[in-house]
Order: structure tokens, then C-alpha cells, then sequence
């Protein structure tokens, strides 16, 4: 076990980034010209990054299996992004950001990239604010915060519920204005299918133009993957259907190690399945919580009852329901961390007190809320006794203006009116903690190659926190990476074009070729969605929410299982050299299907419970999660070795100087 | 200069402001027939013998409709080839209105009429006026002007009449969709449009009623 | 439920392309429309035929990606939703349901349903931007009030998704819609203002090369687009654009 060298710079944490960018190398202006750097990827991460790279000089070639940037899956983030400007005058700073984020990570991310990514939070919000982005403003002009994901200070900027549109949009303009003058050479609809080294360095990649079937190659003196997370391992998650761990994986077969595999994020407030056909599943704002009371019946009778419609969730007896999260956190209540409602959530539909017909969903319910802000709001019309009816009437108002989006979109899709009776959720896949190991440079283990966003592991530990996520990808993409990558491109000035004639080159596309040959001529039986379904089912079963050794050592057979019968059975329709879907999703299954075994691999190695990752072997006497300091505050980097199931572990050690570890309570 | 899809358009809206003015002046004019022949026969003769309105304003205004049916035309071409292959299925009523989606139509059937006002009405005055150069307004051995009497006869076919008033209903038709579309062209889309809305339909529905009044007016009173 | 399907099937471009029928049995009013199209994928699949490509990805109504033109209408019957987030409750035992592209000249198709839509972005790269460098130190955020009044009309105009339904749904195939929001948005924010005059003329003339329509001022744009983008971003942009071509010369 070889330790791993983060390069986090010397000197106090406050000073550490600001002294590195003053010590690091920077190339010519005049040089930047004559060098290339390809970013796969064009969500919040990539998009800004390729920017970013295009303003400073470089010859960027962006790559996105979209057929536009713009529609990258960041575009999906609906609440906001966190930023330390302390405009709300509520006493909060770069450090309160920091620290609230090193702890929402269950203490298992690493200081110096947390205290990096809160310092530049703030000129995130300058610079989308200069480049057009509307956020929300209050009558006086200035810029609106929001309080999110249970912080105790408003630091939340926000563009109503389509915040993560707006930002990447923002990106994609700057993108935009890079493209028309040609700083950057766009290529959509084209997938990243292998990475080029030469000499141990990556030199470039092998694409696919999804369009004609064209493999393509690409060369230049560094490589961005800016991929996103890969929680379509799971089949149904909220991400976009297109998400993939492709880029990602295929360079850690290169020689990338991966990192935490196995943090996952379970977001609580999620539309349950409605039956096998389901194709992905919808996420509905967290902040639906501060309202939304969760319970289930208190009596089995009673589910049964609700299950096959004889009886409406409305008719319940207060004393006949189980406000289960209140029960149990009396504290927090119904607003404990994601992955906390979602473990309880799990629990009650395990004992049989699901609601719905999969029996995998609880109430999230607003009459109490409706009654309440019913009668303030009659109080504040002088309103004196007013019905119940009219208390209803104003309370529904009162909560149509705060969640009338996602209380029209909930009933588009279930047909059920929440104003009347209650929301069923249900937990879902959402985040990808982990992902591939980067130093604070950004640069992961194969030189030249990079990773930014959800696609690295970096800064999120192993929770993420409401309305990070946009802020990390954005922080990276647009004022790390193009700082850093600059050290590493110093020495490239006088490499010249990197040729793609070479035979480092004609061994790559040669893989990527008989690998995908290898898809359409294999003349299986079953579909792709049905291999793909079948590992979504073993990974949400045994390697979601809750996890032991045994139900892990099943899955990981379980899942080699699936993979040998996929490499038999399964049947690709169309050719090789022409739009083929299906060809896409076979290749990014392959790809989950060996992620999905490492990612088991790392959870059975953590047999701690930290953040989203939950082992029901250590909990409290209560239930309740259990860090293991002593044993587990390292990060696993799992080095690739030809098999997932035998990947080589790497441990950096996580030191802590700036905050004191502390078990998580919400009692 | 109107090499731009948005010029172009302002450039039709223009010519249908101008086109719209004239229509209200025109309607005002016909009008005084119904309750005065006198009156009408004196503001006819004014228009039919100013030099200003026969030698500047006639020409600005034939340029005017010639250009807006021609440039109806132009965008019309550029509009279908913008769409190379055709729904097999479309439900053009779910999101608009018969009226917008066949202006060029109810164009159509106007410049229809207008050939047939030209034949009737416009042609005749030019013969006599610039190529016979009698300019008195009277026919030999007749009293009075000879306008209101003209008049008079083109609506004594009912199927004159018949054709007249299916005319100006599509001329309503083109117009309930174009009054407000030309302002729109131009940009003007403010706290008035409400308000401009109800008026163009108003505007839309009373002009062309107003002709087709008159001309029933005349055909039973003669 | 059971469903005929007549699906717009064509190779790809250079095929001329026609409507094929399918059957379809054991629909469930809960499915979404692309959840029905993927139960019919994967019944062509076990038939060992090709099955329908189409655009999709985030599947709830924000990517911009899903473009189906469904019994006439982009996105289908219902409003202010996309494709993705249209369910089979909105039909009825027995319909016949038509699905096409989304037609125009600037979107060619590629293969069966899924077009070309590369013509927004060239048209964005004409001038959808505010030509502000990534320095990070650029002033305060709070440094510019914005009149909350402003910043919200920008907001409804900066929400279009970019999915063309505005172009498929206009008799003439404008995409006067989706460039007024843009135009609109950056116009209404100071920060935009200051090239506004050159961001409406390069945009609007990229939009004319691209072969797309005139705009009619059907409304029918508005009425499908999913994002309810208004058709006051078209009087804008006209205005805006009025202003810059007087101004320019």
C-alpha cells in the first residue's frame, strides 16, 4: 500500500492557496497559444473550465455526448449555491463555510480543498452575476440568500428552483463567446471512449462522433474529464439518463485511482417508483422539508388499507400516524441531514409501512402546515374566526406561493393534488461523493490528466451539503483548474503539437474499435436496460442505503455474475458507423458494471458508517451511524488492476488541524 | 436594409399602418353616402381632383398596397421553405388562431377584390381623369356630380353585393389578426396592448362592417 | 390501456423517411410518453429490429432535450411541460397517437425522431454572451441594484430550455422565440446592455442564415413552449433590434 501525495501546500490554511498560486508556474500568454487542452464534459465543471482555459490562451476542444453543452445535468440543480459573501450580515464567513461543509462531510474530506473551495466561493457569485446570471433579488435591487440544507446561516444565492439552469447556462455563454471566436472548438454529440498516454502522460483521447459512428482522434497537452457523477449505476437515480461513469472509468483503467467509490448520496424528498417501466426517478427540493410533516400509519391495518384505496391517507387519526423523523429526532425533526430521513425512510418501508403499491414510499404531509399559516394569515387580514375552510383556503395560498412549482410538477406526474392530500416520496440516488483521486492541483494519478466537479472526489467527503455541489463544480472549473493546470503545462511549451499518428494512438483506437465490434457483433439475446436494470437492482438492494458484509459479498458475486452474462448474452440492434443508442448505453453499462463491483469492494472495506455510507454493523446502540476515526479517516483510492474485484487500495490519511472530529447527533 | 427577417417584417407592419389609416378614411368618406349625397359627392370630387392627393398621396398609397402584397408574398416563399417536410399530423388549432395561421389567404382573397375594385372603380377614374383629362366630376347632360350615382349602380347586382361583402369579411379576418400583429412587429408590447387588443378587434370587426352596411345600404335604397 | 402508434421512422438524413404503425398493449396511465416509447423500444429490441431513436436525458423537464411532435403539437397535448414529462393518463384507451420530429429546416433530422439543433447554438455563439472574462476579480455581485422588477423578467426569460418547440410548433419554423429570450434577458441587465446593440444584430442575422421562418405573431410558440416564454421577448428583441439598426449606421 503505497501512500499517495495530495501536494497540499505548506503554511497556514488560510494562506495555503494564495501562496500556492503565487509559487506555481505560469506559462507565456504567448505560449499558451501553441498549447492544447482537451475538457470532456460541459456541465458546471467543464463548461467553465474550457472557458476559463479558452480566455487564458490555451486551444481548448470541448467534448459533450449532449447535442448541446447547455443540456449537461447540471442543469437539473434545483435549489441554489452556497457562498461565503456574508451579505445577509448573519455572521457568516469563509471559515463558518468551510467548517460546515468539512463536518456535513462526516469529516472525511480534505481541509485544505474545503478551506480552497469556501475562499473562492464568493467570486463565483461575482463573476455569474457579471456574466448575466438572474439570480433572485429582493425589492431593494441586492441579491437574495436563502438558509439551506439545515446550515444556521443564510448563504444560499438561488434562481427560484432553477438555479443549476441558470448557472450553466451562464458557463455556456462564456463557452459561447469562446466558440465564436474560436478559442474553443465544440464537439457535441461525441463520447470520450478512451484516453491516450504517451510516455505515461495523457496526450489525448479517442472519440466517438455519436452521429456518424466516427472514431476519432484527439490530441493535446492535458485532459480535463469534467464527466459528473456516476449514480446511474443504480439504474434509477435522478440523473439524467445519459449520465455515465464512461470517462471517468476508462481513465482509471489507465492508471487514475478512484476514490470512495462507495460515498453515495441518497436524497429523502424523491417521487417513488411507479412500477417496472420506471425510467429515472424525480427529485422535488429538500426545502419541501421545512414545511412537510413525514409520517406513515401507525398500524399495519391501516397500510394495507391505504394500499388498496379503501382508505385515504386523510382519513388517519393523528394518533393513528407515526411522524416517524419527529419520533426519532426529536431536535431536528423532519429536517435531519438527506441521509439520515432517508435511512429512516428505508427503515419503516422495511418493516411493511410503505404506502404505495411497491411499498416503498411514506407521506410527506402539509395539511398541518396549511392549517398554521391559514390562520397567521388570517390574524394578519384581521380575519377573527374565521372557518376551517377559509384557514384552508389562505394556508393553501400561503404554501402555493412558496412551492407551487413542485407542487404542480409532483401532480404532472402522479396525478395526486398535494394541496389535498399528502406527497408520497421516497429516497433516491442523487450524488456521487466519490469519484476520481485528485491531488490539490486537481491533477489525478496519470500526469496531464485532470478531474473537476462530481467527476473528482475531492471536496465533499462523504455527505455533501445542499447547494454544494454547484459551488464546487463552478470553484473548479473556473478558478482552480486553469491556475493549476498551468504549473503542469510549463513544461509542455516547447512539446509542440502532440501527433496523433503515433502508435500510442493506433493501440488506443484499435480498443475502442474491437470493443465496440465486439458490441454489434455479438448476437445475445437480451437488451442492454435489461443488464443494466438487473445491477441497479443488486446495488440499490445490497449497496444502498444500508449495507453489511453479507449483502455486500452477495452483491459483489452477484454483479461478476451479471457482468459475465452480459459479455454473453448481450444484444446490441444497428451497426458500428451509424447513430446507435443502444451501442452508447452498451458501453457505459460495461463501464457500470465493473464500477459497480469496486464500489461494493470499497464499501466492505469501510466497515465505519460515515455520511451516505451506512454499515449496519456500526451503529450506535440506538441506530444510529458510527464513524470509526481511529480506523477510517483515510481516503481509499482504489488503483485499477484488470479486475474491480481486486483493485489496489491507496490510503491518504485525512489530518485534521482546523476543526475537532465530533460524532453527528440529531437527537 | 430589409435583408433581415425583422425588417422585413416592421417594413409590413409600416405598410399596414398606413394601409389601416387609409381604410378608416376611406370608411368615413363612404359613409357620408348613406346620409348625404351632397356631402359625399363634394368629398369626392376634392379626392378625385387635389392635386396633392391624386399626383403625391394615390401614388404613396398604390405603392403601399402593391408593396405589402408583394412583401406578403416574399416572406410567404421564405416561411414555406423554412418547413422542407410537412407534418403528416398537425393541430395548427391548439395553439393559434384560424386568422394568424392564414393571413396569406385572407390576403389573397382581398387582392382578389381589390382587382375587382380596380376593374370597377380605379381604372375607370384613371381613364377618365388622365387619359380623357376631364376632370369636371359631372357627365355630360347630368346634374350634379356623377359620384353618388356611380355609386348607386355598382350595387344593384346582388351578386356585386354578395361578392362585396364576402370581401370585407375576410378583409375582418385578415384584419383581427393583422391590427394587432403589426404592432407587435414593430415592438410595441406594453401595459397598453391589453387595452390595443380589444380596440383592434373592435377596429377589425367595425370597419369592415361599415363598407358592407353601406353596400346593403345602397342596394335596397336605390 | 391499448394504443396505435404511427412513428415518423427515417435511417437517417439522407433517407426519405415514413410513418410506421405499432400496437401497443398493457399501457399504464402512469408511464410517461418516453417510458411507453422505451417499453416499444424494448419490444422492437426483442424483435430484433432497430428500435426508435430518440433525444432524451434528464427526463423532468429541464435538459431541453426530448423533441417529439405528438398528435400535431410539440410536446404533445398537454401544456407547460416537455415531452419527458408527459403521461400516458393525457390519452385514451384506443388512441391513435402520431409522433414525429421536430420539423424545420434548421433541424434536420438525424435519425427517426431525433433533429439537429446545432442552428440555437451557432446562433448563440453570434452573441448569447455578456463578454466578461473569468478573473475573479470582477466587482461585487451586490455592487449593480438590479430593479427586482427587471431581474425577474430576465430570470422568465433566461429559463428557455433551448428545445425548440418554439420552432416546431410555428407555421413558418421561426425561432424568433428562443433568440428574443435570449436577446431579453441580457438586454434587461445592466451588465448586458452595454453590447446589446451588436448581440441583437449578430444573433438575429446568424438566425436568418440558419434558414429559419418569419415570425407571424401566431402565438403558437408561446402556447407550446414549455417554459412559457412570453411573447413580449419577441416585441422586445423587434424593438431592440429597430433601436440598433437605426443607431448603428
Amino acid at each position: 500500500m503505497a501512500t499517495l501525495d495530495s501536494k497540499i501546500p505548506a503554511g497556514p490554511i488560510k494562506d495555503k492557496w494564495t501562496n500556492h498560486k503565487n509559487h506555481i508556474n505560469v506559462v507565456n500568454p504567448a505560449n499558451k497559444r501553441s498549447i492544447d487542452v482537451i475538457v470532456v464534459g460541459t456541465g458546471l465543471a467543464g463548461g467553465s473550465a474550457a472557458a476559463s482555459l479558452a480566455e487564458l490562451g490555451y486551444n481548448v476542444k470541448a467534448f459533450c455526448f449532449q447535442d448541446s453543452p447547455r443540456r449537461a445535468h447540471s442543469i437539473a440543480a434545483q435549489g441554489g449555491i452556497n457562498a461565503a459573501k456574508n451579505y445577509q450580515n448573519d455572521g457568516d464567513s469563509i471559515y463558518r463555510l468551510f467548517y460546515d461543509t468539512v463536518k456535513g462531510g462526516d469529516y472525511r474530506a480534505r481541509e485544505a480543498n474545503v478551506y480552497r473551495l469556501a475562499e473562492v466561493s464568493a467570486n463565483i457569485i461575482d463573476q455569474c452575476v457579471a456574466q448575466g446570471v438572474p439570480f433572485a433579488r429582493d425589492y431593494g435591487g441586492l441579491l437574495d440568500n436563502r438558509s439551506f440544507g439545515g446550515v444556521l446561516v443564510s448563504r444560499t444565492f438561488y434562481a427560484k428552483g432553477q438555479t443549476g439552469q441558470q448557472l450553466l447556462l451562464g458557463a455556456y455563454s462564456a463557452m459561447n463567446r469562446q466558440i465564436g471566436m474560436g478559442k474553443i472548438k465544440m464537439y457535441n454529440r461525441h463520447e470520450m471512449l478512451e484516453l491516450v498516454k504517451v510516455d505515461g502522460k495523457a496526450r489525448g483521447i479517442i472519440a466517438r462522433n455519436m452521429v456518424t459512428g466516427e472514431i476519432q482522434r484527439h490530441s493535446a497537452h492535458a485532459v480535463v474529464i469534467a464527466s459528473g457523477g456516476y449514480g446511474n449505476v443504480f439504474y434509477l437515480s435522478t440523473n439524467a439518463m445519459g449520465s455515465n461513469v464512461t470517462a471517468a472509468w476508462r481513465i482509471h483503467k489507465k492508471g487514475a485511482y478512484f476514490a470512495n467509490p462507495c460515498y453515495t448520496q441518497i436524497h429523502p424528498t424523491c417521487i417513488p417508483r411507479s412500477g417496472d417501466y420506471q425510467s429515472k426517478l424525480t427529485l422535488m427540493s429538500e426545502s419541501l422539508r421545512n414545511d412537510g410533516r413525514i409520517w406513515v400509519p401507525k398500524n399495519i391495518e391501516d397500510v394495507e388499507a391505504i394500499r388498496n384505496g379503501s382508505k385515504k391517507p386523510v382519513e388517519l387519526k393523528e394518533e393513528e400516524r407515526d411522524y416517524y423523523l419527529e419520533r426519532r429526532y426529536p431536535a431536528f425533526g423532519n429536517l435531519v441531514p438527506r441521509d439520515v430521513a432517508s435511512r429512516a425512510a428505508k427503515e419503516r418501508c422495511d418493516a411493511g409501512y410503505g404506502v404505495n403499491k411497491t411499498g416503498e414510499a411514506v407521506f410527506l404531509d402539509f395539511a398541518s402546515a396549511i392549517m398554521r399559516y391559514g390562520s397567521e394569515k388570517a390574524t394578519v387580514l384581521g380575519e377573527l374566526n374565521p372557518t376551517p375552510e377559509r384557514v384552508r383556503e389562505l394556508g393553501e395560498k400561503v404554501i402555493e406561493n412558496k412551492y407551487g412549482n413542485l407542487f404542480q410538477m409532483y401532480e404532472k406526474i402522479t396525478d395526486d393534488n398535494p394541496y389535498k392530500t399528502p406527497m408520497m416520496i421516497y429516497p433516491a440516488v442523487h450524488y456521487t461523493m466519490g469519484g476520481i483521486w485528485v491531488d490539490y492541483n486537481l491533477m489525478t494519478t496519470i500526469p496531464g490528466c485532470y478531474a473537476a466537479g462530481e467527476a473528482n472526489f475531492s471536496d465533499h467527503g462523504a455527505n455533501r451539503l445542499g447547494a454544494s455541489a454547484l459551488m464546487q463544480g463552478l470553484a473548479d472549473g473556473y478558478f482552480v483548474l486553469p491556475y493549476t493546470i498551468g504549473d503542469y503545462l510549463a513544461n509542455d511549451i516547447r512539446t509542440g503539437k502532440i501527433p496523433t499518428d503515433t502508435p500510442e494512438f493506433d493501440e488506443a483506437e484499435k480498443s475502442v474499435t474491437e470493443r465496440l465490434e465486439k458490441f454489434v457483433n455479438n448476437k445475445g439475446t437480451k437488451s442492454v436496460d435489461h443488464f443494466h436494470k438487473r445491477l441497479g437492482n443488486v446495488m440499490w438492494n445490497k449497496v444502498g442505503m444500508a449495507r453489511n458484509e453479507q449483502g455486500l459479498k452477495e452483491a459483489i458475486a452477484e454483479i461478476r455474475q451479471i457482468r459475465e452474462e452480459f459479455h454473453k448474452d448481450v444484444f446490441v440492434p444497428g451497426g458500428m458507423y451509424e447513430f446507435n443508442p443502444e451501442l452508447e448505453k452498451a458501453a457505459r453499462v460495461e463501464d457500470f458494471l465493473e464500477l459497480g463491483e469496486l464500489f461494493a469492494t470499497d464499501a466492505l472495506l469501510r466497515t465505519e458508517s460515515c455520511g451516505g455510507h451506512f454499515r449496519e454493523e456500526s451503529r450506535t446502540e440506538e441506530g444510529e451511524a458510527m464513524r470509526d476515526d481511529e480506523n477510517f479517516a483515510y481516503t481509499a483510492a482504489w488503483e485499477w488492476t484488470g479486475d474491480p474485484g481486486k483493485a489496489n487500495l491507496h490510503k491518504e490519511e485525512l489530518t485534521f488541524n482546523e476543526v475537532e472530529l465530533k460524532q453527528r447527533s440529531y437527537k | 436594409m430589409l435583408k433581415s427577417s425583422i425588417a422585413k417584417k416592421v417594413a409590413m407592419s409600416l405598410s399596414a399602418f398606413f394601409l389601416m389609416f387609409f381604410l378608416l378614411q376611406h370608411l368615413a368618406i363612404n359613409l357620408t353616402s348613406v346620409f348625404s349625397a351632397d356631402t359625399f359627392n363634394e368629398l369626392s370630387h376634392f379626392m378625385g381632383t387635389n392635386a396633392l392627393v391624386q399626383y403625391v398621396l394615390q401614388p404613396v398609397l398604390l405603392f403601399g398596397v402593391v408593396f405589402h402584397f408583394i412583401m406578403g408574398f416574399v416572406l410567404e416563399i421564405r416561411n414555406k421553405s423554412a418547413r422542407d417536410v410537412r407534418y403528416v399530423k398537425n393541430n395548427g388549432s391548439a395553439n393559434s388562431t384560424w386568422m394568424s395561421r392564414n393571413m396569406i389567404w385572407s390576403g389573397l382573397v382581398i387582392l382578389a377584390f381589390m382587382f375587382l375594385h380596380f376593374v370597377d372603380f380605379w381604372i375607370p377614374e384613371i381613364n377618365t381623369k388622365f387619359i380623357q383629362g376631364d376632370w369636371s366630376g359631372v357627365i355630360a347632360g347630368e346634374e350634379g356630380y356623377r359620384y353618388f350615382t356611380e355609386l348607386q349602380h355598382k350595387f344593384v347586382s346582388p351578386i356585386r353585393v354578395g361578392v362585396y361583402c364576402l370581401a370585407f369579411v375576410f378583409l375582418a379576418l385578415h384584419l383581427l389578426h393583422g391590427f394587432n400583429s403589426a404592432f407587435q412587429s414593430v415592438g410595441a408590447n406594453n401595459k397598453y396592448t391589453k387595452g390595443l387588443k380589444k380596440f383592434g378587434v373592435a377596429y377589425a370587426i367595425l370597419v369592415p362592417l361599415g363598407f358592407i352596411i353601406i353596400a346593403l345600404f345602397h342596394h335596397f335604397n336605390h | 390501456m391499448k394504443l396505435i402508434l404511427k412513428v415518423w421512422r427515417q435511417k437517417n438524413s439522407s433517407d426519405k423517411g415514413r410513418i410506421e404503425t405499432y400496437p401497443m398493449e398493457n399501457v399504464s396511465e402512469h408511464m410517461s410518453f418516453l417510458e411507453m416509447m422505451d417499453v416499444l423500444n424494448e419490444q422492437l429490441i426483442s424483435q430484433g429490429t432497430d428500435p426508435i431513436a430518440f433525444d432524451h436525458d434528464c427526463r423532468e423537464g429541464i435538459c431541453g432535450m426530448c423533441s417529439m411532435y405528438i398528435n400535431g403539437e410539440a410536446h404533445g397535448p398537454d401544456r407547460g411541460i416537455t415531452t419527458c414529462q408527459l403521461h400516458m393518463r393525457k390519452f385514451n384507451d384506443g388512441d391513435t397517437i402520431y409522433v414525429e420530429p421536430f420539423r424545420a429546416k434548421g433541424f434536420p433530422v438525424i435519425k427517426d425522431l431525433t433533429v439537429d439543433r446545432s442552428a440555437f447554438d451557432r446562433i448563440q455563439h453570434a452573441g448569447g454572451f455578456i463578454s466578461v472574462n473569468t478573473s475573479g476579480n470582477t466587482q461585487d455581485a451586490n455592487a449593480i441594484p438590479i430593479p427586482k422588477d427587471d431581474a425577474d423578467k430576465a430570470f422568465d426569460a433566461a429559463t428557455c430550455i433551448g428545445c425548440g418547440a418554439c420552432v416546431a410548433s410555428c407555421k413558418n419554423a421561426s425561432a424568433m422565440l428562443f433568440v428574443s429570450a435570449k436577446v431579453s434577458q441580457f438586454s434587461l441587465l445592466p451588465q448586458g446592455k452595454v453590447e446589446a446593440k451588436r448581440r441583437v444584430l449578430n444573433m438575429v442575422e446568424q438566425m436568418d442564415k440558419e434558414g429559419f421562418g418569419n415570425c407571424t405573431n401566431t402565438g403558437a410558440c408561446e402556447v407550446e413552449c414549455p417554459k412559457g416564454i412570453s411573447l413580449e421577448n419577441i416585441a422586445r428583441m423587434n424593438r431592440e433590434y429597430l433601436k440598433a439598426s437605426v443607431a448603428s449606421e
